[in-house]
Order: C-alpha cells, then sequence, then structure tokens
C-alpha cells in the first residue's frame, strides 16, 4: 500500500494507513527516515485521520521515528484519533512521549 | 440459552495474512452480538498473537499459523499456534517492552496488549517445540442487560 506525505517548512505529516499493523509499518519506516534525513525534518506529525486499527507494531513505528528525530531535537505529535486509537496509546504509554490533542 | 460454535483456519506466516486473521475472527464472532470496543480489543489480540508468531516462531514464510475460535455460552476463546522456534522463558518474554527483536523496533508490547484487551492469556511454549497462547473474553454483555 501507498503511503501519504506532506512537507512543508521543515514539518513532515505522516497520513497513517488505514490498518497500522507489522505488515504495513516496515514500508512506513523506511519511507519515512528517508524523508527525515534529506529533508531535515524538525517537526513530525503523524495524523490518524483515516486510521481504524493500530497494534503494537504502531507503537515500535513511533517510537522509532521519535529517535530518529533525535529525542533532543525535533519535535513529534500525533493528531486526529479515534477512541480506539487514543485506548492503544494510553495502554502503551505513547501519549507521554508524543505530543497529542487529547 | 448456550450456544457453541467453532472455526478453525490455517494460513501462511506471512505478514499479509495479519488483516485477514484479525477479520476472520471479528467476522465469525459478529452474530454473538459484540460491542463495538470488544471486537476491537478482540482484533487487537489475535493481531498480537497471529504477527509474533509470524515474526518470533519462523525464519521461513511458507510455515503455518493455525487459528481456532470457539464460542461457548457469551465467552469467546481464541488459540493461536505455531509449530516454530519456540520460547525458552515465557515469563521474560511477556513482560512489557521485552522483545528479542529490537533491531525490527518490535516495542515490546505484545503479550501486554494480548493481556490488557482480554480476559485471559495462556502460554504454552518450548524451544524447538512451538508455541500456542489461548485468549479467553467474555462478549455481548452490556451494562443494564
Amino acid at each position: 500500500m501507498e503511503h501519504h506525505y506532506e512537507l512543508k517548512e521543515g514539518c513532515l505529516t505522516i497520513l497513517m494507513p488505514r490498518e497500522l499493523d507489522h505488515h504495513q509499518a516496515s514500508q512506513l519506516k523506511a519511507e519515512a527516515d528517508l524523508l527525515i534525513e534529506a529533508y531535515h525534518v524538525r517537526k513530525l506529525i503523524f495524523d490518524f485521520s483515516g486510521t481504524e486499527f493500530m497494534d503494537s507494531s504502531g507503537i515500535g513505528v513511533i517510537i522509532g521515528r521519535c529517535k530518529s528525530m533525535g529525542f533532543a531535537g525535533g519535535e513529534v505529535s500525533a493528531r486526529n484519533l479515534n477512541e480506539r486509537l487514543k485506548k492503544i496509546f494510553i495502554v502503551s504509554g505513547l501519549q507521554k512521549i508524543v505530543k497529542t490533542d487529547f | 440459552m448456550q450456544s457453541k460454535n467453532e472455526m478453525k483456519i490455517e494460513f501462511d506466516a506471512r505478514s499479509v495474512n495479519e488483516g485477514f486473521a484479525r477479520l476472520a475472527v471479528a467476522a465469525f464472532i459478529a452474530g454473538q452480538n459484540p460491542t463495538l470496543d470488544e471486537i476491537s480489543d478482540i482484533k487487537t489480540a489475535v493481531s498480537e498473537a497471529v504477527t509474533n508468531a509470524i515474526i518470533h516462531g519462523y525464519d521461513n514464510p511458507g510455515e503455518k499459523v493455525a487459528l481456532s475460535c470457539r464460542i461457548e455460552g457469551n465467552e469467546v476463546e481464541i488459540i493461536v499456534e505455531d509449530t516454530g522456534r519456540g520460547i525458552a522463558d515465557v515469563k521474560k518474554a511477556m513482560e512489557p517492552f521485552f522483545t528479542t527483536k529490537p533491531e525490527l523496533e518490535r516495542s515490546g508490547m505484545g503479550f501486554a496488549f494480548m493481556e490488557a484487551f482480554m480476559d485471559t492469556v495462556e502460554v504454552d511454549s518450548a524451544p524447538g517445540r512451538g508455541t500456542r497462547v489461548i485468549m479467553r473474553k467474555k462478549i455481548g454483555i452490556r451494562e443494564g442487560s
């Protein structure tokens, strides 16, 4: 499946896939890292508006990108999470390391 | 009235089948009148167990993962089984954030998610013998009903 990205003034927005599992994760990780490095991204936004499902593979994707961004420098946030995804973020503790809108 | 229903499927240990496995279970339990939350909980748990079997159980994607689901009354029992590598220390494997595949950015949250979203999780495994994960959850019980 093809993933979608928006790049604007050092800010990269990743439109997350409908189902974020291990199968979807590997390509997404590689593409995101390539963009983060090539365009000196300072702000990374995961947009979950089109995502209906995510399991712990998605946690790995997000934590991994936080590392790629460098904990000291860049800022990582997640937006447009549905109730289910909020639950996943809370159960995993992800909302403590990524900025969210809830 | 106690209803009883069972199904079993077997598929290749390929990541593309993770989505198939959780949808198959969701479709099978749909008749039990589960809430949307219960369906999501079960789909997540199935996805975790099947992903573990695919990533950790085997080196060869041609190997098989077996998934069975049994409904009895208001309880769903799901068994995910591989005949692969097996787990030497199950207790350790179930600790949150423990992973043997950090290079794949595995979060180590697989078993923690299964335990968070199901009522019970049992793991039967030994090196060289494969792994069997048995998960149970009561569904279709709404407040006030």
